[in-house]
């Protein structure tokens, strides 16, 4: 992946300079399906769990085959699969990371990211192969510190979420490292690694992946032995707002990030499918004539199809307030449900086969999307199980259903019903 | 002794600041104490900019170390070209003695462990570090620090004015679950963020033998939102075990009174514990 070339970057009518390198657009997956999915979509590159040594433990994480499996999928699309190693260890941990680096490399993982400086240097050594990125994990918000973390190798760093888009542009300006940061998806309001309220709680290592959220609990401020606000509605609460950056992808651009990188191993397919979806378009849109440029309000609508949360744009154009923090109940129900992911179609017949992720039945609309804002909405007509008998319902998680489509699907697109 | 300002260290009892702190030094060499200095903070670009010129000051003022978090310290002690005793204190992230081992090849001399470690963890640490041992052993710790002012927020979600309140350290304000009413957590805003502190005071007085024969170089009294008198007496408890300890190991005997006179000046709501010094943590 080559740096972002500001400097020798092309002038545009107006005289402002632009980027003639595309940034990558980083996605999550939390499973190989979430993986072809993601790709499919128009990642770039990939993020995954293994099964030691990160910090979603109870995402469903890969093993080492079906790790080489992703990144062969994702090779066929010129993608590249990262691995999170992002925990801090303890010292039980230590023993085999350096094997298990190995093998990351062997299977043709392209980077991991890393937070751990045992494990920075372990990779660095044992595992030449591997690119090892910085983990948000470390906080890394200043040109000094990111120019450290190159001197000692590495390719790139991620940010910490608490930087700025100035701050960036500063980083970049000092210091010639590939940045990745954060554009969507939820976020830790303390500082990454520096939160270990589940540690108190409940005695589960936040660091080590433990973490159960108990920053978005709610709490009863209390000033000289009273509390501020009785009412439910009004606890003090440390959950933050998601990040969405949508709206500002010229100035994540022109500031030089390298790397746009989505949060979320543990979302549904169908999240990762319209953000990616989103963004890609997006970004292709800018690159192809950043002159004529304009966010489209169908990228939006698309974000805000798959899940319904509050969102921001966190510390990039100012220090997040009262705005910035949910203090209602937080998580309003998405406006559609996924429903069936296409897996063959049949051009002459105009007949789709689709296997079932949640109920759906004759006269419902749904709405069929694919990679690049393809959609479309229709009513379903007849709908069979695949030996050709009528369905009243498709009730059955996994069934394979065959139904006619108004206009042309490709496998892997998907299908979802509209709920409010 | 620790020492610094909000410019640089974290959650410090109070600020000394660049025209006090050759003085503060002095002071303490003259009684025959240490006095380092806090610089563990994570640094916006902003905040780099008066760092180099604090090492030089700090280091000309016989600083007998540095504490640092952020390897942009480690920049700025190479430009700034002083010599200067590293401690590294990575907070809740100083979990291990091979990380330990990559800040000691880097100049560090001292490592700072993380409050979750427990007894096992703490002695295999100190064995396979090279770098001397801190370890908190009184004292409250910080479970949450984030650079949002969350009570800033609140106050104005609520419609208080906040800029007329004083959200810092002094004002006695702290969080409470609902399921855990009797867990009181405090929390203040400075110019890092909003700190939220443990509802416990650790306690390891009864569990020093073990800590020094582990071989723990340094013990840490925490003296943050304490008052005078409680921050004596933790102070005076733990010099005599210390002192009786070290004068006889294996004489040693624990004597209730050390302890007695810290529970005399303990805020009833707050529980002495072990921390984690004896807990097996999941995740
Ligand atoms: S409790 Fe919240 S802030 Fe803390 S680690 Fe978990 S998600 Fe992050």
């Amino acid at each position: 992946m080559t740096n972002a070339v500001l400097d020798t970057a092309a002038r545009g009518r107006t005289g402002k300079r632009y980027r003639l390198d595309k940034p990558e657009l980083l996605a999550p997956a939390g499973n190989l399906e979430k993986l072809r999915i993601a790709v499919h979509y128009g990642a770039d590159a990939v993020y995954i769990g293994g099964q030691k040594y990160g910090l979603r433990s109870n995402a469903d994480n890969f093993s080492i085959d079906e790790m080489r499996e992703g990144v062969e999928f994702a090779a066929r699309y010129g993608a590249k699969v990262f691995v999170a190693t992002n925990i801090y260890a303890h010292q039980e941990d230590l023993e085999g990371v350096a094997d298990y680096l190995r093998q990351l490399e062997s299977v043709g993982i392209a980077a991991i990211i890393a937070a751990d400086p045992y494990i920075v240097e372990t990779a660095l050594r044992e595992a030449p192969g591997l690119e090892v990125h910085l983990s948000t994990q470390q906080s890394t918000m200043n040109w000094q510190a990111v120019k450290f973390w190159k001197e000692e190798g590495l390719p790139r760093v991620v940010l910490a979420r608490e930087t700025s888009m100035e701050e960036i542009r500063e980083i970049k300006k000092h210091v010639d490292i590939e940045i990745e940061a954060f554009i969507h998806g939820a976020m830790c309001s303390s500082v990454s690694g520096r939160c270990v309220l589940s540690n108190h709680f409940t005695d589960r290592d936040s660091n080590r992946g433990g973490c159960c959220q108990s920053c978005r609990w709610k709490y009863d401020l209390h000033e000289g032995g009273l509390a501020v606000a009785n009412a439910d509605e009004h606890q003090f609460t440390m959950g933050s707002k998601d990040l969405c950056m949508i709206r500002h992808i010229p100035d994540l651009i022109e500031a030089g990030v390298d790397s746009f990188k989505i949060e979320g191993r543990m979302k549904s397919i169908h999240y990762v499918a319209s953000v990616v979806n989103a963004y890609r378009q997006a970004i292709d849109a800018y690159m192809a004539d950043p002159e004529s440029y304009a966010l489209k309000q169908e990228w939006i609508d698309e974000i805000g199809k798959a899940a319904n949360r509050p969102l921001n744009t966190g510390f990039f154009y100012s220090k997040p307030g009262a705005g910035e923090h949910i203090y209602e109940p937080e998580e309003k129900p998405a406006p559609y449900d996924f429903a069936a992911i296409v897996q063959e179609y049949d051009e002459a017949s105009g007949i789709a086969v689709v296997q079932q992720r949640s109920p759906f039945k004759p006269g419902m609309e749904v709405e069929f999307i694919g990679p690049g804002g393809r959609a479309f909405t229709q009513r379903i007509d007849e709908m069979t199980d695949e030996e050709g008998n009528p369905l009243t319902v498709a009730r059955h998680p996994m069934q394979r259903i065959r139904l006619r489509t108004d206009q042309p699907v490709r496998t892997w697109d998907l299908m979802r019903k509209r709920l409010l | 002794m620790l020492i610094g300002e909000s410019r640089f260290g974290m959650r410090l009892p109070g600020d000394i600041g660049d025209s006090d702190i050759r003085g503060a030094i002095a002071r303490a060499h003259e009684l025959g104490a240490k006095a380092y200095v806090s610089a563990d903070k994570l640094f916006r670009n902003d905040e780099l900019a008066g760092l180099p010129d604090y090492l030089r000051l700090i280091a000309d003022a016989g600083a007998d170390a540095v504490v640092f978090g952020d390897p942009a310290v480690l920049m700025c002690v190479r430009e700034a070209g002083v010599e200067l005793r590293l401690h590294w204190n990575a907070e809740m992230t100083g979990t291990n003695a091979a990380t330990a081992g990559f800040w000691g090849r880097r100049g560090a001399v001292r490592a700072v462990l993380a409050k979750e470690l427990n007894e096992e963890e703490i002695t295999s640490f100190v064995r396979e570090s090279s770098l001397e041992a801190q370890v908190q052993v009184h004292g409250m710790t910080n479970i949450y620090y984030s650079r949002r002012n969350l009570l800033q927020s609140y106050m104005d979600h609520i419609g208080r004015e906040a800029h007329i309140v004083d959200l810092g350290p002094d004002r006695g304000r702290f969080l409470a679950e609902a399921e855990r009413p009797e867990e009181k957590l405090p929390i203040y805003e400075d110019a890092n963020g909003t700190h939220v502190m443990s509802s416990d005071d650790i306690c390891l007085l009864e569990a020093l033998p073990e800590l020094l024969a582990a071989g723990v170089r340094s013990m840490y009294i925490e003296s943050l939102l304490k008052t005078e008198a409680y921050n004596l007496a933790v102070i005076r408890g733990y010099r005599a075990a210390m002192d009786a300890w070290a004068a006889d190991p294996e004489g040693y005997v624990f004597r209730e009174e050390w302890l007695e006179a810290i529970r005399e000046h303990q805020d009833p709501l707050r529980e002495l514990s072990f921390g984690f010094l004896y807990k097996e943590q999941v995740y």
